[in-house]
């Protein structure tokens, strides 16, 4: 009954968002007052996807195997967490989740947005109900997540073991809400195109979902790469993986849609600009569900091959992005440009952040998806890696970085202090890092050595805004601006520290010996084999000291019997100043264990800048919503629609 | 600036932005991208001495061989048609065995493959993307490398 009554609302769900759709038609063709029901409609579609998707919980959380979804991805031997996680953890039940988030998008928008014109609402609603149907259809034509099992088997096939993750289980979700947030920014647009509406009213109301999902995004990100470092036992923190590139590429274009939005917010410019950064973005939103979900690429996460799903979200992707560059084009040109500016001014220094930015989304771009169109055109298979990626993107990002300490110390319109007298810290400090890493480290790489100088300059140019004037009086976004951009600093710290000062030792060792790496002896004490609730493992036991007292450290290699499959635990030990990760392989026949050590100076700045950023966009989001909740009064469709 | 000449250079710098792009981006796939061969495609000479490539096939039966540091192996691949030898540095993948599939990703130097990275069949049902028709076993299912 459960999976029925899931399947029955998401059916009744569709359905509703048809009748949505229809309702935008027949309101813009005719009056307005055609789509009074229209807010009601997107809030019960949310309400019914949701209960939707609680059902598809409940099942999972019941080990329920007469649904053919919890027999192929759960056991009943799993804790209880991840048979709960488990449910989005495959193809069906994470589709049931991005159009569960989508239409609650859409019944927060449609509850609580009143910042844009009626008919731009009315036109942003049915967008985001012909978003969804395409998502119905494919839910309940190609996976659909309740399909039955007769008769029930007795228990389930289980669920990838490097799946079987904390970290894992809460990332999708991160990021899909940042993929749908993008949706609504997406659907605001063409409902401003639609209606002809592009203003600094419509920036304000997308912005807060622009930044929204942009903080998801810059957390699932920072989450995945902190996942990959220690789950995958390597060592690295980003492998330019078509799947991490599938979220890296909406995060680029959400970062350049956030810096025009405040253009468009604050001056009423770069209307046509800021539209086409609001398609895009959702565009690579798109992208990046279809190169994971269609099995397309065969990589870390990419864990469904099924030729009719992909060609579904091809499909989609094709009709959704296809249509609103229609739309743009069509109605693109017509826009007037607002308020014009000086080649030196604030508006200018975020038009080249947002060109920067959208070279090197084109380079991920061709780089992420190059290897599919060649093989599909000539079947010769090839790959592209870190290599393409660090030599074409790496350069350009570090130009970007230096104008991030330049950009906010402009003003609007037109500059006219001479502002390189401000930058005259920063600059001595970039230039003295420059110095001192040539001095104290000669051997280190061009691309690490630059890293460095560029972090010292922007971490000085990133509080320049708050100085010279009372911080706490400073706007909330000017604060989470400037926490932001301290960020890029610090995460760019740990990048070049981790490619400059990282020592590597991979050798054997016998019960007993001791190894060293960088400043670390190691001495493997004993390996002894242990167990866990659907695993068992062996475990070394790594004796660490530094001169002052040892710590143990304890990696495994574990086990996994449903299905049978192996992977390394890395121990890692988190200091001030870096991490000491540790993995152990194989015996050798004379009785010695592989070992793998890695002492990281700071690397772990590369996830607290990560974060920074993270925490600097909440302070800005806050800044803007903060006073929308003090003026809160009857919410307007309430008083006209009662 | 007037804003229709405004909007010109607005249009005129994206495309510019855009030709960037892509110039850089071929520049940078054709000296970076990393071909796949198969051991009779090394036999007949396609890798270029020390360009990037990936390198698939099974791993011959009885060619294991370690090294005295315990952490270099070598071995050799074979599509049936040629043998390659490849070296290594690391932990390999717990299913990587002899007779199995595996993928080498590295560089041909002076007749061998040096490796810096194996993908091999992480479980039972999982097989290096481009092993597909190497191997009648790899039947569509959960993929996961390494």
């Amino acid at each position: 009954m459960i999976a029925e009554t899931g399947l029955a609302a998401l059916w009744l769900a569709a359905g509703l968002a048809a009748y949505q759709f229809l309702l935008m038609i027949l309101a813009l063709r005719s009056s307005i007052e055609v789509a009074r029901p229209m807010r009601a409609v997107a809030a019960v579609q949310g309400a019914l996807t949701l209960l939707a998707f609680a059902m598809l919980l409940l099942v999972f959380a019941r080990s329920d195997m007469s649904v053919a979804l919890v027999f192929e991805n759960s056991n009943s031997a799993k804790p209880f967490i991840y048979k709960v996680a488990g449910a989005w953890g495959n193809h069906e039940g994470s589709m049931l989740m991005w159009v569960t988030i989508l239409a609650i998008a859409g019944a927060f928008v449609a509850l609580f947005s009143r910042r844009t014109g009626e008919r731009t609402l009315i036109a942003a609603l049915g967008s985001q109900a012909v978003l969804a149907l395409g998502f119905y259809a494919f839910l309940l034509i190609a996976s659909n997540p309740f399909a039955r099992l007769f008769p029930a088997p007795p228990d389930g096939q289980g669920l990838n073991p490097l799946l079987q993750d904390p970290g894992l289980a809460f990332h999708p979700p991160t990021l899909y809400l940042g993929y749908v947030g993008l949706s609504v920014a997406f659907s605001f647009a063409v409902g401003a195109l639609l209606t002809d509406e592009v203003d600094a009213r419509l920036a304000r109301a997308m912005r807060p979902w622009v930044l929204g999902a942009w903080i998801l995004l810059t957390l699932g990100i920072t989450a995945g790469s902190y996942w990959a470092y220690y789950e995958l036992g390597w060592g690295g923190y980003w492998f330019w993986d078509p799947v991490e590139n599938a979220s890296l590429m909406p995060w680029l274009a959400a970062t350049a849609l956030l810096h025009s939005i405040n253009v468009l917010a604050a001056r009423g410019a770069l209307k046509a600009w800021t539209m086409m950064l609001a398609v895009i973005a959702f565009s690579m939103s798109m992208v990046g569900t279809f190169l994971v979900r269609s099995g397309i690429l065969t990589s870390v996460h990419a864990f469904a091959i099924d030729p009719e799903r992909g060609t579904f979200l091809l499909a989609l992707l094709a009709i959704y992005v296809g249509a609103a560059f229609i739309l743009f084009a069509w109605r693109g040109a017509t826009l007037k440009e607002g308020a014009p500016f000086k080649l030196v001014s604030r508006e200018s220094g975020l038009v080249v952040n947002n060109l920067l930015l959208s070279v090197i989304l084109g380079i991920v771009f061709v780089g992420t998806l190059y290897p599919l169109f060649v093989e599909a055109l000539s079947g010769e298979k090839l790959s592209v890696g870190a290599p393409y990626f660090n030599a074409v993107a790496g350069p350009l990002a570090l130009v970007l970085a230096i104008l991030v300490g330049i950009g906010p110390l402009l003003s609007w319109r037109r500059e006219r202090r001479p502002i390189l007298g401000r930058l005259k810290v920063p600059a001595l400090l970039g230039a003295s890092g420059l110095a001192i890493t040539i001095i104290l480290a000669p051997r280190i790489g061009i691309l690490p050595r630059l890293g460095f100088a560029v972090a010292a300059f922007l971490a000085a140019a990133s509080i320049l805004p708050l100085v010279g004037r009372n911080p706490l009086r400073a706007p909330l976004a000017t604060w989470g601006m400037v926490v932001a951009h301290f960020g890029v600093a610090v995460a760019l710290t740990g990048m070049a520290a981790n490619a400059a000062f990282s020592s590597e030792r991979l050798a054997i060792a016998k019960p007993g010996e001791t190894l060293s790496v960088g400043p670390w002896l190691v001495r493997l004490d004993g390996v002894t084999p242990t167990a866990g609730k659907n695993w068992t493992a062996i475990e070394g036991e790594l004796r660490a000291s530094r001169g002052e007292g040892a710590i143990t450290l304890t990696p495994e290699t574990r086990y996994y019997s449903d299905p049978p499959t192996s992977t390394n635990e890395s121990a890692i030990r988190t200091f001030w100043n870096g991490q000491l990760y540790t993995v152990i392989g194989k015996q050798d026949p004379a009785g010695a264990w592989q070992l793998r050590l890695w002492w990281k100076p700071f690397v772990t700045l590369i996830w607290a800048g990560g974060a920074l950023i993270a925490i600097g966009g909440a302070l800005a989001l806050l800044g803007r919503l903060l006073p929308y909740f003090r003026r809160r009064r009857e919410p307007e469709w309430r008083r006209r629609y009662a | 600036m007037k804003p229709k000449n405004q909007r010109l250079v607005l249009v005129s710098a994206a495309l510019v932005a855009v030709l960037v792009a892509v110039l850089l981006a071929m520049w940078g796939l054709r000296s970076q991208a990393s071909f796949f061969y198969t051991p009779a495609d090394i036999a007949a000479g396609k890798a270029a001495e020390g360009a990037g490539a990936r390198l698939g096939g099974m791993v011959e039966k009885g060619s294991i061989r370690r090294d005295a540091d315990g952490v270099t192996i070598r071995f050799v691949l074979t599509d049936g048609k040629a043998q390659t030898p490849v070296i290594f540095r690391g932990i390999v993948p717990d299913l990587f065995r002899e007779g199995s599939g595996a993928v080498a990703e590295g560089r041909m130097q002076g007749g061998t493959f040096v490796a810096d990275t194996i993908l091999a069949k992480h479980d039972e049902r999982y097989m290096p993307p481009e092993l597909g028709n190497l191997a009648a076993e790899h039947k569509a299912g959960k993929t996961l490398e390494q």
